[in-house]
């Protein structure tokens, strides 16, 4: 059988010897000239001054240099790194927890597990202006919070609550997403380990932690991976919910808010912009490399 | 509980039914005690209220008539008085319907192009055999790790110099063949047992006979992923509209809904209606294929 499959192939290919190319053409060129292309490009763009409409000249590391005593480049990383800090062990714990409400197969559990998508099938903008909704000062979380006696505080007006206010609406729509991914990582973790454990006394928190955490860290690891390069990279909530100012004094910037907010506009600097997301890429490559580095150092 | 299913109903009148009750038990069968049940539905009820309560409240601040305290203290889920009326006046502000149908060309051409592209570069990866097919395996991988979010700037650049800013054109090209639905559908035709091309093959059909009548039906699943989730992901892009778009004529529904709320934002149910507009169509698509989503996030999560 072996051999057949291989004699036909070379058959397959003697055939139409141009066509492979035909086929992966149209996928080639979009990735070529729209990703690769830019990327590249803004590697390139980074080291001159270059503007939205002036082609600008090589000027080494000085869009780097500027960096470093740029004020608004430092609220950014800070943000952007604070956002991971917070996000990621959030995204990585409570989609588990989630899963495993949802894992057993009792009537109506379909009907939950789709609900509980609907965040994610949402669009960032809807669920942005929902939440800001939500949170305004007059808004539903505060009604709340002033019947049972909190009385009113001021989510999108305060610096950190609001930036903490955008963490848990990404939170809140990532939920979902990642729940799915651990749910089929469930599935997978053999019934006997539990049974087993159970029958050697160990309670719920005990199975919990010594048998479904080990049998799902690979998956915890990818959530992992998946999440702290996603909350790097925020954009939508913050500028949704803070303004394209980013907020008081615009103390709630990202770095990719930053990027758009330099780059874009009849005045956009591109080259200061490029450099920026330089950055963002060193670091986005750095947090993947840094997590896949820690699950292979427990595996040895 | 346990004890009172063990006894028999006691018959009464003529036809005693032999009602077999429903037992809730797990994926091995067994019985889950009362309590368990209990606590679960009680958390999943909690959970729900927290994922559906948002989207609640905003259908019903938009179902709210001008006339109704929206503020009010306690809060009203219920409107009083229920009008479509703030539906009516989103589109004597903005033209949503007008950005809804530019949002829809946008989501119905990425879900074309996504599915064609893809299939044909992903059989191409998968069951063609041609000098350079490692090259190009390799540059579809790279293309999918770089970040969208740090190239922005360079594609809008690049949407300039090719005189497509500000056009629906524009906001499509740089995401119509992705690279992710490339190695999708790459890894699906891999998974088709080449036998039953070998036997088209020996019936003398050439490659795109091949490709159309035997390998494409066998990656139907897939294929119904990549479009699904090139329609949401279309449908509900913000960051490279909101940066190539700059005349609101030409806006898609969430750009439009950002300028919404931005100029209007001191009524609610405007903003409201206009978010509901938006999140509908999909939430129907989503119910009707939530099998299919589910497929798709958990296949993303392996191969991707």
């Amino acid at each position: 059988m072996k051999s057949s499959t291989r004699t036909s192939t070379v058959r397959i290919r003697r055939q139409l010897p141009t066509s492979p190319w035909l086929f992966a053409a149209p996928g080639l060129a979009v990735v070529a000239v729209f990703i690769l292309y830019p990327f590249v490009s803004t590697l390139n763009n980074s080291f001159t001054d270059k503007r939205t409409l002036i082609p600008g000249e090589y000027v080494g590391l000085a869009n780097f240099r500027e960096l470093l005593h740029d004020d608004m480049f430092w609220i950014g990383l800070r943000n952007s790194t604070l956002y991971v800090l917070v996000v990621v062990p959030a995204l990585v714990l409570l989609p588990l927890l989630l899963a495993m409400l949802v894992q057993k197969h009792i009537p109506g559990i379909t009907f939950f597990r789709s609900a509980f998508y609907t965040p994610v099938v949402a669009s960032i903008v809807v669920v942005g202006l929902i939440w800001v909704w939500m949170l305004d000062e007059r808004g539903l979380v505060n009604a709340v919070l002033e019947a049972v006696g909190v009385g009113k505080v001021g989510f999108l007006s305060d610096q950190w609550l609001l930036l903490f206010s955008a963490m848990a609406v990404t939170v809140w729509k990532g939920l979902g997403y990642y729940m799915i991914i651990y749910l089929a990582a469930l599935a997978n973790v053999p019934r006997e380990l539990h049974e087993a454990a159970a029958v050697d006394g160990a309670g719920a928190v005990r199975r919990f932690f010594s048998v479904t955490v080990p049998a799902v860290r690979s998956t915890m690891v990818l959530v992992g991976a998946l999440s702290s390069v996603a909350a790097f990279k925020v954009f939508s909530e913050v500028y949704l919910m803070a303004g394209p100012a980013g907020g008081p004094a615009g103390e709630d910037t990202t770095l990719v808010m930053l990027v758009q907010r330099t780059g874009t506009g009849l005045t956009g600097r591109v080259g200061y912009a490029s450099a920026i997301s330089v950055v963002v890429f060193v670091v986005t490559v750095a947090l993947m490399l840094l997590v896949l580095r820690a699950d292979r150092k427990e595996d040895a | 509980m346990s004890t009172t299913e063990k006894v028999p109903a006691p018959v009464t009148g003529a036809a005693p039914r032999p009602k077999p009750r429903r037992r809730i038990t797990d994926e091995n069968g067994r019985r889950m005690p009362l309590w368990e049940i209990i606590l679960r539905y009680g958390l999943l009820l909690a959970v729900l209220a927290l994922m559906i309560g948002p989207f609640l409240w905003q259908l019903s601040t938009s179902l709210k008539g001008p006339h109704e305290d929206i503020f009010s203290s306690p809060p009203k889920f219920l409107p009083s008085d229920p009008t479509l009326h703030n539906y009516g006046r989103v589109a004597d502000t903005i033209p949503v319907w007008d950005y809804a149908l530019n949002s829809l060309k946008v989501a119905a051409a990425n879900v074309v192009t996504n599915c064609v592209g893809a299939a044909l570069a992903g059989y191409a990866l998968a069951r063609l055999r041609y000098r350079g097919r490692r090259a190009a395996t390799l540059v579809f991988i790279l293309a999918m790790l770089v970040p969208v979010e740090g190239i922005i700037i360079a594609q809008f650049t690049t949407m300039r110099e090719l005189g497509l800013n500000n056009t629906l054109i524009g906001v499509l090209l740089p995401g119509c063949v992705s690279a992710l639905n490339v190695l999708l559908m790459r890894n699906a035709f891999l998974n088709v047992p080449y036998e039953i091309e070998e036997a088209a093959f020996v019936d003398g059909a050439n490659v795109w006979q091949r490709f159309v009548r035997i390998a494409l039906p066998a990656v139907k699943g897939t294929l119904a992923v990549v479009a699904i989730f090139a329609f949401m992901g279309a449908w509900d892009d913000f960051l490279w509209p909101l940066i190539v778009l700059s005349d609101p004529e030409r806006f898609t529904l969430t750009i439009g809904l950002n300028y919404l709320h931005g100029t209007f934002a001191n009524d609610e149910r405007l903003v409201a209606a206009g978010t509901v507009i938006a999140v509908l169509p999909l939430i129907v698509l989503f119910a009707c294929l939530q099998r299919y989503f589910f497929r798709g996030v958990g296949e993303g999560a392996v191969k991707g």
